[in-house]
């Protein structure tokens, strides 16, 4: 079996079912200790109710108490063929910077609905941060089909409402399941109710999901995350974004813009290190680091990298204070960081019915999205890959708390 | 990359984050095999001399092996070693009898409390997994503690990628989890692979062994015939048996660890 762990968002509408569809799966794959299901039992008991699945996830006594996931949790479980980690997260629009923290970590994501009450609010809503978050694998799941007498007409009818949407924001689910979370059907057998069902079940489709990687063909870069100084030597640490780089190799440092060369790459405990790849954190020894620092970024050769004080961007807004085109905040894109404000909001857009609220409006509210121009008080290293990979992604900041969410899709000049 | 190659490095990653944001940073070391993970991942993250103090909370109710293995440890790594000891609540008889959740609140959190005062921590480093307990589960990299050291469970800030909060108000400080995203099993595997040192109350002696060690007087061992790493792996990889079963702060209560938590336990 691989070590590999596959990371799912379980996303959807407030209660569709989330949690008690991760109960269901850690029971289906004996992934309960015995003491765990005895400790829900005797809980559920001293709530009044029938041995409720949904606490193997919602572990707060508030979220049990009021049948409500508060905050985003991971769940370990491992099947034969895989480990997984699931990610189950709050369903109310109040708590959607909560969803997009669990939702971020994740390769895959799980869209669950009800499908005796169809598409609603969040389930739109969720879709588009999942697309936005750069999620590529959906798989679209629709619950509580027992209450709906295992109806192939109820589902068809819901699965095109949904499919609607998603063609809308580009989004292609990799399958779409009919399921009873509660009684069992389709998660890791198939139902001998819905005959009419002919796909995969649910496990099997979460043991075909595949971790997210870093496409081979990118161009070497490498955030600099701080310089420390050991036996008289200078060593930037940071991390391989992509690409690799080479001892002995040269590198375009950006900003500000000068070529170097690799004299060492230190790993703790090797002593001849000739080549870093991505994903690792290393430390580099250059020949012409002064001044370099936290925010650098080192290039590989190939194309000139796009550095920018201005360009394009898809923007969700969380906080609550909307976005003020007056005020400034910080920008952070990989280790980059600078103050910057928004030039123009070409379009307000509600991010659930991607429905136009306002063209060319001035402000942005909580959970509004658009496409704006982002001023930057110095240059940027940003790729518009249009893709949340780590040039591509950003965070806007007040006072220490990100307030917006954004991936770059032009660059300017 | 392979697996344990990639957690490590997201270790790595989170540490030097941590300590580029914040200088007056401490690590806390239960030399339990999660946090020693840790501190060993500290060490290469900083090249074998980590710059900031090693915390050791010592309630006085530890194993004799905890002590010897700390003693030698931090001698031969070179650690900047600081012990925290709330020898007024000891000094008054605290002790697991006067009930576990004061206990642990008096001389965890409590004796934590002081240390932070003492030397005005902004930041502390902790070897906390999301697998081991459910509450944890629910827990941030970069998580903010008020200035009485409660933990907002209900309102936490959003961490998107790694664009970890840097804010804090004043007298605020941060709990940051560079391990939150092991598990048990690959701590056992990583430590397999590095040949790293942990305490020897892991392996099984007389037919039980301890999966999870703190203080003598709240832990109890499992049944296992696991004297070695590769049979630690092996056990895990069928064990059905929650990792904290023996530990007894787990027990009193569905919702102690809530508790504790909120209060500022680790």
């Amino acid at each position: 079996m691989a070590l590999e762990t596959i990371k799912i968002a379980f996303i959807g509408h407030v209660d569709h079912g989330k949690s008690t569809l991760i109960g269901r799966v850690l029971l289906d794959t004996g992934s309960v200790p015995k003491e765990k299901m005895a400790e829900i039992a005797k809980i559920s008991r001293e709530l009044g109710k029938e041995a409720e699945l949904a606490y193997l996830a919602d572990q707060l006594k508030e979220e049990r108490e009021h049948d409500m996931t508060i905050d985003t949790t991971q769940i370990f479980f491992r099947t034969r063929k895989r480990n997984f980690v699931i990610i189950d997260n709050p369903g109310h629009v109040e708590l959607l910077k909560n969803m997009m923290t669990g939702a971020a970590q994740a390769d895959a994501a799980l869209l669950l609905l009800d499908v005796n009450e169809g598409v609603m609010e969040q389930t739109t809503r969720h879709a588009y941060i999942a697309r936005m978050l750069g999620i590529q694998q959906v798989i679209v799941v629709l619950n509580k089909m027992d209450l709906v007498e295992f109806a192939e007409g109820r589902f068809d009818s819901v699965a095109g409402d949904l499919a609607v949407f998603l063609g809308k924001i580009g989004l292609k689910p990799l399958c779409i399941i009919p399921v009873s979370a509660r009684e069992g059907d389709n998660i890791s057998k198939r139902s001998r109710s819905m005959k009419w069902y002919k796909g995969p079940v649910l496990l099997e489709l979460l043991e075909s999901l595949r971790a997210t990687t870093v496409p081979e063909d990118r161009l070497a870069r490498l955030s600099v995350q701080d310089v420390y100084e050991r036996g008289g030597e200078r060593i930037l640490v940071g991390r391989v974004e992509s690409g690799s780089f080479r001892r002995g190799g040269e590198v375009l440092v950006l900003p500000p813009e000068r070529k170097a060369v690799i004299r060492s790459i230190k790993v703790f405990g090797e002593h001849d290190r000739k080549l870093a790849g991505a994903g690792e954190c290393v430390g580099l020894v250059l020949d012409n680091d002064a001044g370099l620092g936290r925010g650098a970024v080192l290039c590989g050769p190939g194309a000139e990298p796009p550095l920018a004080k201005s360009f394009e961007a898809n923007l969700l807004w969380l906080a609550e204070k909307p976005l003020d085109m007056r005020s400034e905040y910080l920008l952070r894109c990989a280790t980059q960081e600078g103050r910057c404000s928004v030039g123009s909001i070409k379009a307000r857009i509600d991010s659930s019915t991607m429905a136009v609220i306002e063209e060319d409006a001035r402000s942005l509210g909580a959970n509004e999205t658009a496409r704006v121009t982002v001023n930057c008080e110095k240059p940027f290293l940003v790729e518009a890959s249009g893709a949340a990979d780590e040039f591509g992604r950003f965070v806007m900041e007040s006072a220490g708390c990100v307030c917006g969410v954004g991936l770059v899709t032009e660059i300017g000049r | 990359m392979d697996y344990l190659t990639q957690l490590e490095n997201k270790t790595i990653y989170i540490v030097r984050e941590s300590y580029s944001r914040f200088k007056n940073i401490a690590m806390l070391w239960s030399i339990g095999k999660d946090s020693t993970t840790l501190l060993w991942i500290c060490r290469k993250a900083f090249f074998g001399q980590i710059p900031f103090p090693v915390l050791h909370i010592d309630t006085g109710y530890k194993f004799k092996e905890i002590y010897a293995f700390r003693d030698r440890y931090a001698k031969e790594w070179g650690l900047d070693l600081m012990i925290s000891r709330n020898s007024g609540a000891l000094e008054k008889g605290m002790s697991p009898k006067t009930g576990k959740l004061e206990c642990c609140n008096a001389l965890k959190t409590e004796a934590l409390k002081n240390t932070i005062g003492e030397h005005g921590f902004n930041a502390l480093l902790l070897g906390i997994r999301r697998d081991e307990h459910g509450i944890r589960a629910k827990e941030r990299v970069f998580s903010p503690r008020t200035i009485s050291f409660g933990w907002d469970y209900r309102n936490q800030p959003a961490e998107l990628w790694d664009f970890y909060r840097t804010g804090l108000d004043a007298g605020q400080h941060f709990r940051i989890h560079p391990m939150l995203h092991w598990t048990e099993l690959d701590i056992w595997r990583y430590v397999e692979r590095e040949k790293m040192p942990v305490v020897d109350l892991y392996f099984e002696k007389g037919g039980k062994r301890y999966r999870s060690i703190g203080c003598e007087s709240c832990c109890a061992p499992v049944d296992s015939r696991a004297d070695t790493i590769r049979k630690i792996v092996k056990e895990l990889e069928t064990t059905r048996v929650a990792e904290r079963s023996g530990r007894a702060q787990d027990k009193e209560d569905a919702y102690t660890m809530q508790k504790l938590r909120s209060l500022g336990y680790m």
